[in-house]
């Protein structure tokens, strides 16, 4: 009874020859809502770029409604009928509601100029039939997040979509939001809008979709109706494969306490974060992208203010104001974001190299360098990582990711840390690095370092760490140790199937 | 042919572009002017780049933290304006003349750290873009000199002030000394402490700076507080040669003379890097392009014309290289 609105015949796509999607062959019905779940790196998002043409395929062919169609840019799609509301809002703040709406297709009149007043008209009927209150002419600014949602998806029916592509649509809204938005959903699928929903959050796929697509290391690996599937099954078909050997075995920690978190919070940001961590531990931070991971680090380096709750090195509570703070106590930070926040590009290996540990080098601030002692530094990390570099005088800008971020780990343990934080450390980076990169931090972890190693990829948590922590927007849901630490376990409390408050 | 092109593609003009075009200059001059290479026609040279040379060194400082100071030759004339005052006042109350000029010396760095402290300030904890700030606070000195000045001239009452303006040593003019000396501190400033590789850092990739313990907010502080020191000191000088500060003429221009030094001799004005010697060398160009367009008998009122070429032409060349 449901005719098919969009097929996918054996698509594929290619980045500089790793294939991130293989052979996809699917099937979008008129007026179903259909789920599509995968881990991060999955390919669901590649997948929906390809329709909503910000990606073109390398391979394979889309039809829609039946006919073979090129959607090469943005625009095409648009003008087909397909809307993308991606995760990051694409709106202008500076504009008002209205404007947004019409942006890029403003309706003007005889005299060139924009006919306000029928932008307007229209945006006020549109928000009525979404049964939503925004005056038309605020400005996107003033907007909760959610009203935002409902802006973004005024803009999509504003050009009589017949598909509309959402991407994590809940991570920013509240339960009671959430709950507004499905009713939405369900009104506009009950029209006849089809609808794409992408999530991390298997309890609200069961609720809100029809059917379910499930994607794996950029195959297809399941298609099924939502009756037929569970959560809990829908976890295990995400990430059931099986380990490869690329990790180092575990070491044994020490008992002694370095780090100790209490009951920290940051309002609308972490809520009542408590765990301890050891010499020698590795103690992983898994969880969905948003759940507050980099916020704990960001909070332990002073970047981020507590409102409450207490933070001691070595059994002493201390105040983090500012990251010297946070460096005079031996915690030292390896950033998620490279080249934003890890390296300076422009300067060479061994400025690099000893960015944060300089006052070694120089005691005043007005103090010469001694720059030979600051070179023989950099030349012995380049020795021990291994790290590919014309000279120790090169600029970052011309090494690879992977060295750079050599680099980068290397300007982390140069100020001698007691505890590293790793966030993300194999972000965008080649599979021999990143086994490089493992037993970096397994080598340290023996030298009685504690690391705390953020990350989203399940594989290498449990590869790696001792201990894990889940968290959930911004609270620690569950923290596994031994057998527990398994992907099916991880993903339960990352998605908050199961909980268990510590 | 092929690899000389590609070999003056790969030179490094922000490194020695400036030194290169000062060599050029320095021959077209000398071919086109017998009188270009005479003693006295150098020195002159120097002494009238020597002034904004001085703080085109601290600008340098403040551009590669990625700032700019439009304030500098307005500080130049409010500075200049309470030294003629204070020695007029002191000269009376004091026993020796050179005690009050010591005195006055004192006065004129403490000034220029107040200034900069001020923009500082302004930028770091009161988060206004330098631009704005600095406007600002150009319109907000000139203005109180004027007043003060009843738009008319400061006179100071000290010979020995003034013989002292018009000094040398070793047939050098004092202030092209100062400048040196300052040149050289602020280039091992720059280049081989902690505070020189944090400016480079703030200006390169202020976000990283944070992530890597650098208090960014005192870096940048710092070169505002450098640069109104030098401004002090250039003032101090300046108000001794002419013995006099007109509130009208005085400091004119300077902000502009200093930018353009600091951008020929090859500083980004996106900061992150830069060379004190290049600065140095940028001022000198300016000077001798406004020498010479002067010896060859060109309207003095086409110099900014000349002057705006050269530094849309020295941009151009670093923007090819990027």
């Amino acid at each position: 009874m449901n005719s098919t609105l969009v097929r996918t015949e054996n698509i594929g796509k290619t980045f500089s020859s790793v294939p991130v999607l293989q052979n996809i062959n699917i099937e979008i019905r008129r007026g179903e809502i259909l789920g599509v779940i995968g881990e991060n790196g999955a390919g669901k998002s590649t997948l929906m770029k390809i329709l909503s043409g910000i990606y073109t395929p390398s391979s394979g062919s889309v039809l829609f409604e039946g006919k073979k169609v090129e959607i090469r840019k943005p625009i095409d799609a648009k003008r087909i009928g397909i809307s993308i509301i991606p995760q990051e809002f694409n709106l202008i703040n500076d504009l008002s509601v209205y404007d947004n709406i019409f942006l890029g297709s403003e309706l003007v009149q005889k005299s060139r100029l924009l006919n306000k007043g029928l932008m307007k008209a229209r945006t006020t009927e549109l928000l009525k039939e979404l049964e939503v209150t925004i005056p038309p002419e605020a400005r996107i600014e003033g907007l909760s997040a959610a009203q935002k949602q409902m802006v973004e998806i005024c803009k999509a029916l504003a050009f009589d979509s017949k598909l509309l592509i959402m991407d994590e649509p809940t991570t920013m809204l509240t339960q009671y939001e959430i709950e507004v938005l499905f009713r939405l959903m369900r009104r506009l699928r009950d029209r006849g809008l089809t609808i794409v929903y992408i999530s991390h959050k298997l309890k609200e796929v069961k609720a809100i979709c029809d059917r379910v697509l499930i994607l794996r290391d950029g195959e297809l690996i399941d298609d099924r109706p939502i009756a037929e599937i569970t959560p809990p099954q829908m976890a295990e078909r995400m990430v059931g494969r099986a380990l490869n050997q690329v990790f180092p075995s575990k070491n044994r920690p020490e008992d002694h306490v370095v780090l100790e978190v209490k009951n920290v919070t940051v309002p609308g940001v972490l809520s009542n974060i408590s765990f301890q961590v050891r010499r020698g531990e590795i103690l992983g931070f898994a969880g969905l992208v948003g759940a507050g991971r980099t916020e704990i680090a960001e909070t332990l380096i002073g970047i981020r203010k507590a409102s409450a709750g207490e933070i001691a090195f070595e059994g002493r509570a201390a105040e983090i104001r500012r990251m010297e703070d946070a460096v005079q106590h031996g915690l030292s930070y390896l950033s998620e974001d490279r080249q934003g926040s890890g390296v300076i590009t422009g300067f060479t290996v061994t400025q690099n190299t000893t960015l944060v540990s300089l006052p070694r080098y120089s005691g005043a601030a007005f103090g010469l360098i001694a720059k030979k002692k600051e070179k023989e530094s950099a030349g012995r990390y380049q020795k021990m990582f291994n790290i590919k570099t014309p000279s120790l005088d090169a600029r970052l800008e011309n090494l690879s990711g992977g060295n750079q971020q050599k680099v980068s780990l290397s300007k982390s343990l140069d100020t001698l840390p007691r505890i590293l934080i790793a966030d993300e450390p194999t972000r965008g980076i080649d599979v021999l690095a990143k086994t490089e990169i493992y037993q970096l931090i397994h080598s340290l972890a023996e030298q009685g370092i504690a690391c705390l190693f953020i990350s989203s990829e399940l594989e290498e948590i449990i590869g790696m760490c001792h201990r894990v922590i889940v968290m959930k927007d911004g609270a620690i849901t569950g923290i596994l140790e031994g057998e527990q630490i398994n992907e099916a376990e991880i993903m339960f409390y990352a998605t908050g199937i199961r909980e268990t408050r510590s | 042919m092929v690899t000389l092109l590609q070999r003056l593609r790969r030179f490094d003009f922000s490194k020695y572009g400036a030194l290169f075009a000062l060599v050029v200059l320095f021959v077209l001059s000398a071919i086109l002017s017998p009188y270009f290479l005479q003693h006295q026609n150098l020195v002159n040279i120097l002494r009238q780049v020597s002034y904004t040379g001085i703080i085109a060194l601290g600008m340098t400082f403040v551009i590669i933290a990625g700032g700019i100071d439009l304030s500098v030759g307005s500080m130049v004339a409010i500075v200049g304006a309470i030294l003629v005052v204070t020695i007029n006042w002191l000269l009376p109350v004091l026993p020796g003349e050179l005690l009050v000029i010591i005195l006055v010396a004192v006065l004129a760095l403490l000034l220029g750290f107040a200034g900069g402290i001020m923009n500082g300030f302004l930028v770091t904890k009161g988060k206004i873009a330098p631009f704005i700030v600095t406007l600002g606070t150009m319109a907000i000195f000139r203005s109180l000199t004027l007043y003060f000045g009843n738009a008319g001239e400061f006179r100071s009452k000290s010979e020995m002030f003034g013989n002292f303006g018009m000094g040398n040593l070793l047939y050098i003019p004092i202030p092209v000394w100062v400048m040196l000396i300052l040149a050289a501190l602020m280039n091992i400033v720059l280049n081989s402490t902690r505070y020189g590789r944090y400016i480079c850092a703030v200006g390169s990739n202020s976000r990283v700076a944070m992530f890597s313990a650098i208090n960014i907010d005192r870096v940048r502080l710092f070169t505002y507080v450098i640069t109104g020191v030098v401004v002090g000191v250039s003032s101090f000088l300046l108000t001794a040669r002419f013995n006099a500060v007109s509130s009208t003429n005085v400091g004119m221009g300077f902000e502009l003379d200093a930018i353009a030094a600091v951008i020929i001799g090859g500083t980004t004005l996106s900061g992150g890097r830069g060379t004190i010697w290049g600065t140095v060398m940028g001022a000198v160009i300016l000077g001798i392009i406004n020498n010479m367009l002067n010896m060859v008998g060109i309207s003095p009122y086409l110099q900014g014309t000349v002057k705006g070429l050269v530094i849309i032409g020295a941009v151009y060349i670093q923007r090819q290289r990027a």
